[in-house]
C-alpha cells in the first residue's frame, strides 16, 4: 500500500485522520525520530499526519495557566524564547542539549515525549516542572501529567485517535527554578546514560517549600521520584538533606546493565546528577 | 502516487515532484539535481545533508520532500554569489579545511547559521556549534581555523559597511 502524507491544517482535522485512518497512521512533528525509525525499516506507515500546519501548534504561548509550548515548536526556538529561558532554565537547557543544532531545528519536546525513550533529555525536566500534556482526540481533550504519557520503552498510553497539542508548564512561581543534568561519555551528539532534573521553590529563610525530582535512563520511563523531593523540602539543602535526596534517588534506580553503563555506575551517577542538579536549581531560585 | 511540490529554492521558485515518503535530500539530489545534498548517515547523525529550511539549519535527510511546499530551501549551491564565493567557502580554501570534500557542503551551511546567531564564537563555541557535523579526514582543526577567520572578515566587512552607511 502507497504511503499517504497529510498535512492537516487544524487540530480537529488531524484527530480525524489520525482515528479514521486505515493501517498504521503516525504523527510527523520534527521527525528526527519518526524519519530514522522508517529508514531503519522499524515501522513503515501507512499514513503520515504532519502536524506542522497547524498555527495552534506552532506557538509558544504565554497564558495564566503558564507557557503552553505548541507540540510543533523545535527545540530550537525554546532556545531563542528569553522569557521562557529565564522561567524554566531546567526546560530549555533539557531541550538544548537533544541532539546537534540541525536536530534541535526539527526536534520538538512533545515528540521526545512521545518517542517514550527512557533517555530522553527533555522528560525528566518536564516531570520536574509539573508540565502535563494537553491531548486532542476523538472525544475531545484531556490534560495528563507527563509522567503518565510513557508507559514502557517506545510506548505510550495515547489512544487511538490522540495527538499531544501542547505541553503545559505551570505558572512560574517566584522564588523558584529548576535545572536539568546528564551524563554521556561524549559532551555533545549523545544519548544520557543518566539524567536528573529537579524543579524548587524557596519559601521564607530560603527554606524548601516545595520541589519535584525526576531521573531519566535508569528505569524504564523518566521517573518523579517523590521520596527524593520529600528529603529536600524543609531543608535549606543542607549536606545532610543531599544525602537524603541521593539515598532516595539510589532506591528509585532500576536501571539496565549494558556497555553504556552498569547497574552499580548509573545508580552511583543518578545520585551524583540529582545533589548537582539541586545545588544549581537552588541557586538559581536564589537560594544562598 | 507521487506528490507536486512548490518551493523556493535558494531563491528560485521550483517544482519538483516527489513520493510521500521520500525525504527532502533525496528529493533535493535526485529530483531537483542539487548534488551538493550529500548522504553520509541518513539519520541525521553526520549533517552532510545540512540545508536551511526556512531558516533553521536542518538535516534534509529527516525532512520530508513534501514537508519544503511552500517553504523555502537553503543548499551550499546557493551559497556563493555566483563566481564569487562566500567568504567561508574561500577560507575553507585557504586553510585546506577538506580534504574529500563529502563533509563541505553540511559544514559551510552549519558554519553559516552559526555565524549569523552568533558572529564572534569562541572556539568551543565553533566546536560545539558545528558538533552536529562529522568530517574523517582533517581532524576539525583547520576547518575550526577556517570559521574563525572567515568570522573576523565578515566581522572587519559589516563594521566597514555600517561605518560607510552612517557617513551617508
Amino acid at each position: 500500500m502507497p504511503v499517504l502524507y497529510e498535512s492537516p491544517q487544524t487540530t480537529p482535522e488531524a484527530v480525524a485522520l489520525l482515528s479514521k485512518s486505515k493501517g498504521k497512521v503516525h504523527v510527523l512533528a520534527g521527525g528526527s525520530d519518526l524519519l530514522v525509525r522508517m529508514k531503519g525499516g522499524y515501522i513503515e506507515p501507512d499514513v503520515i499526519v504532519d502536524i506542522k500546519r497547524i498555527k495552534s501548534m506552532n506557538v509558544i504561548k504565554k497564558t495564566a495557566d503558564g507557557f503552553l509550548i505548541g507540540a510543533a515548536v523545535s527545540c530550537a526556538r525554546l532556545g531563542e524564547h528569553a522569557a521562557l529561558k529565564k522561567a524554566w532554565p531546567g526546560i530549555v537547557e533539557a531541550a538544548n542539549l537533544i541532539g546537534s543544532d540541525q536536530i534541535q531545528g526539527r526536534c520538538t519536546i512533545a515528540g521526545n515525549l512521545c518517542n517514550a525513550s527512557p533517555a530522553a533529555d527533555s522528560v525528566p525536566a518536564m516531570i520536574a516542572a509539573g508540565a502535563s500534556a494537553i491531548i486532542q482526540g476523538p472525544r475531545g481533550e484531556r490534560q495528563v501529567a507527563v509522567e503518565k504519557i510513557a508507559k514502557s520503552p517506545g510506548v505510550t498510553t495515547l489512544k487511538k485517535g490522540e495527538v499531544v497539542e501542547a505541553i503545559l508548564l505551570p505558572p512560574k512561581q517566584k522564588k523558584s527554578s529548576d535545572a536539568y543534568l546528564r551524563f554521556t561519555p561524549r559532551t555533545e551528539m549523545d544519548i544520557a546514560v543518566v539524567s536528573a532534573a529537579v524543579s524548587l521553590t524557596l519559601g521564607a529563610k530560603g527554606v524548601i517549600e516545595d520541589a519535584r525530582v525526576s531521573l531519566g535512563a535508569v528505569a524504564p520511563k523518566a521517573l518523579l521520584v517523590k521520596p527524593a523531593a520529600k528529603a529536600i523540602i524543609g531543608s535549606t539543602l543542607d549536606d545532610e538533606a543531599l544525602e537524603k535526596l541521593a539515598a532516595a534517588c539510589a532506591a528509585a534506580c532500576d536501571p539496565i546493565d549494558d556497555k553504556r553503563g552498569t547497574i552499580h555506575f548509573r545508580t552511583k551517577v543518578a545520585q551524583v546528577l540529582a545533589k548537582r542538579a539541586a545545588k544549581i536549581a537552588w541557586q538559581r531560585a536564589g537560594g544562598k | 502516487m507521487s506528490l507536486v511540490v512548490n518551493s523556493t529554492i535558494n531563491g528560485d521558485p521550483i517544482e519538483f515532484s516527489c513520493e510521500p515518503d521520500e525525504t527532502l535530500m533525496d528529493a533535493l539530489r535526485n529530483r531537483v539535481g542539487l548534488k551538493g545534498v550529500k548522504e553520509g548517515c541518513g539519520t541525521g547523525d553526520c549533517g552532510a545533508c545540512s540545508i536551511r529550511l526556512d531558516g533553521a539549519l536542518v538535516c534534509s535527510c529527516l525532512v520530508l520532500g513534501a514537508e519544503a511546499e511552500g517553504r523555502s530551501v537553503e543548499t551550499v549551491e546557493g551559497m556563493s554569489d555566483g563566481p564569487k564565493l562566500h567568504v567561508l567557502q574561500s577560507k575553507f580554501l585557504e586553510h585546506a579545511a577538506l580534504q574529500c570534500g563529502v563533509c563541505t557542503p553540511g559544514f559551510l551551511i552549519a558554519a553559516q547559521a552559526l555565524l549569523e546567531k552568533n558572529p564572534t564564537p569562541t572556539e568551543e563555541e565553533i566546536r560545539y556549534g558545528l558538533a552536529g557535523n562529522l568530517c574523517r579526514c582533517t581532524g576539525y582543526d583547520k576547518i575550526v581555523r577556517a570559521v574563525q577567520d572567515a568570522a573576523k572578515v565578515m566581522n572587519k566587512s559589516s563594521k566597514r559597511k555600517k561605518t560607510s552607511g552612517g557617513k551617508k
